[in-house]
């Protein structure tokens, strides 16, 4: 005698599990199945490609009426399950009472919709089932129509593409700083939101919606940067949320979702449960693959067999025309990791490893191993013996290191000096100009500063391929073998904003780089995009992210500014007074003239930082790639043999330049005369007043090395001195590689260029001086005062947790 | 016996930073990654007691603030050619909540 199997949802775990169940058993079961869609089951991932045009309806059912019939499924489809009473076992629904013998509950999830004003407004929809699909194709056959997808995860991406290639105008607003962060890489990532890019598709990252605006409709998504995304529908795909009203509701346990055990049994023996509603093992999948291992298992529990599920690896393929993407397994940073780009062709490869074997896999741009790849990850296979080649995949292709410069257009700018763009190198190679020298003595590229000399040269050997030896040039670190000038360049010519993008398109060989090439390159970004790059604090040195000098014993210095080497009785007694109140141990005298206290505890840091605000003092600088300070002596104020106000410009030029970030540390003197007390001419930068004006002089220095400046000009204004000083560090602050102090940088592109540059060329001077003022309106502010603030308190300065305050087990 | 102590949200931690969670036993660094994942290993480099939560992340490893030792955060093993490790301790993120093993850091304020 066959018993009663009542399953709450049509959907795709259902569906799989009755045909295993009918191949197990098929008369066991006499099943009624209850549908809150109007439809019975259909190929839900296909959806996306309905929702394209690139498939109908019709092409992804995959159970119709004739099956249902065939296997004797009583269907009540448009009917949902409103109660079900556990102790009479019976559900109920609109159509009445039915009883059960087995109850399966298969009601999947809901689109999750985030909790912000005017989510209920029409025109605000998920992206679950068929109707979801018809509202949107509805809107799409609007002229012109707007579409604001909100979420970047796998859903909102295929909805996107999907729109867009109907016509719409597509805004992806994502939360999280890059695209599907949950299965790929920041590398990946960037790849992704490029190509979506070039398709039309707007992307804003780190967007956090305030509200959604309309007058009795979706109108507009509002961000809280306060900007307005206008929409005619707005596509919830922040996540899904599993559907477990009715577990909860007839107490059955349920956490996150209804929680079954190995055999898809829930806390009642009567009552199964699969899919997206069920948490397992505390995990809730939203994956076709598991559920259909869970379909499997259920089908057997049914039948009496014994079955466990087991967490499965899972992959995952973004279903996109033209995008080959593919995630699976651990992609976070194992032991160790083998990674491949080529730039050119835009392609990206990660591999993790642990103990000799994959254990995590992200491709983008050739997913054609993917499966070779994805079979030895599920099998553990050892790779140790094909690991020299295993990245290359079955095929070890081969590798063109010269990728990032051959992917280059020819109308980029190699020479910045003389304006000499790829194209025209690769014409005068062609021409017969096949050595540097040649290509000098024909276009100029890298005649005057020689920074591009290395770019120039893989030009060379990409156009001539075996014929160029490449001389040896070191990479700035072992994730790359690009100098410092091939990477600014390269930043430069193809506009890369992001650490990621720049270490995608240059070819980086890890994924997140080192305590070396991070720094250098937050830098560059910070002096190429000031508007537009946020300042990475991860990628910064403990100095330049604490604004304090760490020493020895993990203490900290603290210097305030004093302009100009000036300061005042209120100053001296504000400093004195945090030096006791923080029981600074030592205060010493600096040779930049101001005060140093040494010996600060972390946690004193921001509170001092407050103190010293309040007396009117900002930070010093005395721990940046930046500038340090402006000496002077009292000049005409009080010397006898003071020429000019030293003092008052030393103060203007500080006023000017503080907070500006540098390649490497910079420092400044203006003496009032020539007995130069102020020590001017072994400064970056050094000012002697004389009677008739003011002689500029750079590149000194008095550290390992000792070295006189050298003269740049002399000029009869202050403005001028300005003008110069600002010029010259604006000039350092876009050639010069990071860690190369001015007269280190100097030497190699020599003085006369420089004073061709900003001396001679006063409309470049003009134009360097305007540039360092864009990004000085960004930097030019007190870090101190920033981050002495209760929000930072929190998330920054308070230890995580105080176990102290725990009581012993 | 492993006692899990919920000590923060894993968004309290920058990517690619650390933090630190002070114990009886000393300070314990807890590290985010650039994927996610979190390690807690004693806040002192053994080379001349650096303290590494201060130091930059990349990949699983951090480089010492005061002399760029770079440490393995999953064994606590300093990388390259130098010799010396760090204690680690279990760790882990439950819905998006980070869940340190106490029983060392606890049992020590005991002993």
């Amino acid at each position: 005698m066959s018993q009663k199997l009542v399953v709450i949802g049509a959907g795709m775990a259902s569906g799989r599990m009755l045909e295993e169940l009918f191949d197990l058993d098929a008369d066991g079961y006499d099943v009624t199945l209850f549908g809150a869609e109007p439809r019975g089951n259909y190929n839900r991932i296909m959806l996306s490609p309905v929702l394209s045009g690139e498939k109908s309806y019709d092409e992804i059912i995959t159970h119709d009426a004739d099956w249902y019939a065939a296997n004797n499924v009583t269907c009540r489809f448009n009917e949902a399950v409103v109660k079900i009473d556990r102790k009479a076992r019976r559900v109920i629904s609109a159509g009445g009472v039915t009883e059960y013998d087995k109850l399966v509950i298969a009601t999947g999830s809901a689109s999750f919709f985030i909790p912000v004003q005017g989510n209920d407004l029409p025109g605000v929809i998920g992206f679950r089932d068929l109707d979801d699909v018809e509202a949107m194709l509805q809107a799409a056959n609007k002229p012109n129509g707007k579409a604001v997808i909100i979420g970047g995860g796998l859903l909102g991406l295929e909805a996107a593409a999907a729109l867009n290639e109907q016509g719409m105008q597509v805004t992806v607003l994502h939360l999280m700083g890059h695209l599907m962060e949950r299965q790929l890489d920041p590398a990946a990532g960037y790849l992704l939101q490029k190509e979506l890019e070039s398709r039309g598709i707007r992307v804003i990252c780190n967007a956090h919606t305030n509200a959604i605006v309309g007058d009795g409709k979706v109108e507009a998504v509002l961000l809280e940067d306060q900007s307005t995304h206008p929409a005619d529908i707005v596509v919830m795909a922040a996540g899904i949320r599993p559907e477990t009203r009715l577990g909860i509701e007839s107490g059955l346990h349920t956490e996150r979702g209804i929680v079954v055990d190995d055999g898809m049994q829930t806390s009642d023996p009567d009552i199964l449960a699969l899919g997206e509603c069920v948490e397992h093992d505390g995990v809730v999948y939203g994956l076709v693959a598991p559920l259909y291992d869970m379909a499997k298992v259920l089908a057997r529990t049914l039948t009496d067999e014994v079955a466990a599920f087991k967490a499965p690896e899972v992959s995952t393929k973004l279903k996109v025309t033209g995008v080959d993407l593919f995630s699976v397994g651990d992609f976070g940073d194992e032991h160790e990791e083998i990674v491949f780009r080529d730039p050119g062709l835009g392609v990206y490869k990660r591999i993790t490893l642990k103990d000799d074997r994959i254990v995590g896999l992200v491709m983008y741009g050739d997913t054609s191993d993917s499966n070779w790849f994805f079979d030895k990850l599920k099998t553990g296979e050892d790779i140790s013996d094909i690991r020299g080649t295993l990245i290359y995949g079955s095929a070890a292709a081969g590798v063109d290191p010269m990728a990032a410069i051959a992917a280059m257009p020819d109308d980029s700018e190699i020479c910045g000096c003389n304006g000499v763009c790829k194209g025209t190198i690769v014409t005068a190679i062609n021409g017969g100009a096949t050595d540097l020298g040649a290509i000098r003595a024909v276009t100029k590229a890298s005649a005057s500063c020689g920074s591009c000399t290395g770019l120039v040269e893989q030009v060379l050997a990409s156009t001539l391929g075996d014929d160029f030896v490449l001389p040896a040039a070191g990479g700035i670190c072992g994730c790359t073998d690009l100098t410092h000038e091939d990477i600014r360049q390269i930043i430069k010519s193809r506009e890369l904003k992001t650490i990621p993008a720049l270490m995608q398109e240059a070819g980086w060989k890890t994924s997140c780089g080192c305590h070396v090439c991070r720094p250098a390159l937050n830098y560059y970004m910070i002096a190429e995009w000031p508007l537009e790059y946020a300042d990475d604090l991860q990628s910064r040195f403990v100095n330049e992210r604490n604004h304090a000098n760490i020493q020895k014993d993990g203490t900290y210095s603290v210097v305030p500014r004093m302009w100009g080497g000036m300061t005042t009785a209120d100053e001296l007694r504000a400093i004195a007074d945090a030096a006791d109140k923080y029981n600074v141990p030592t205060i010493h005298v600096t040779g930049g003239q101001r005060i140093d206290l040494l010996g600060v505890q972390r946690a004193d840091l921001p509170d001092m930082w407050a103190d010293l605000n309040a007396a009117g003092m900002v930070s010093g600088h005395a721990y940046s790639k930046g500038l340090r300070t402006v000496k002077t002596c009292v000049g005409t104020d009080h010397c006898r043999f003071g020429t000019q106000d030293s003092t008052g410009l030393g103060i203007k030029l500080e006023k000017l330049l503080w907070g500006s970030w540098t390649p490497h540390k910079v420092k400044l003197a203006v003496s009032g005369c020539p007995r130069n007390c102020a020590e001017a001419t072994c400064k970056d930068l050094g000012v002697i007043c004389v009677d008739s004006g003011y002689e500029v002089s750079v590149a000194g220095a008095a550290g390992m090395e000792l070295k006189q400046t050298e003269a740049l000009a002399k000029v009869a204004t202050e403005q001028e001195v300005m003008d110069l000083a600002v010029a010259f560090i604006q000039l350092y602050r876009e050639r010069a590689a990071y860690l190369a102090r001015p007269y280190k940088w100097v030497a190699k592109v020599g003085m006369d260029w420089v004073i061709e540059q900003i001396v001679d060329d006063v409309e470049n001077r003009a134009a360097l001086v305007e540039r360092f003022e864009i990004s000085q309106s960004v930097y030019r502010k007190d870090p101190w005062a920033e981050q002495a603030t209760p929000e930072y308190q929190e998330h920054k300065w308070a230890d995580l947790a105080d176990l102290t305050l725990e009581a012993a087990q | 016996m492993s006692n899990w102590i919920d000590i923060a949200a894993l968004d309290d931690i920058p990517l690619r930073g650390a933090r630190v969670v002070k114990s009886h036993a000393g300070c314990v660094a807890v590290f985010r990654t650039a994927e996610d994942r979190v390690f807690a290993i004693d806040d002192t480099c053994p080379h001349k007691k650096g303290p590494l939560s201060e130091g930059i992340v990349h990949g699983d490893a951090v480089t010492c603030p005061l002399h760029n030792w770079v440490i393995d955060l999953e064994t606590g093993m300093a990388k390259g050619a130098d010799e010396g490790r760090v204690n680690t301790y279990e760790i882990k993120v439950e819905d998006g909540r980070i869940l340190l093993d106490g029983a060392r850091l606890l049992a020590r304020s005991a002993a």
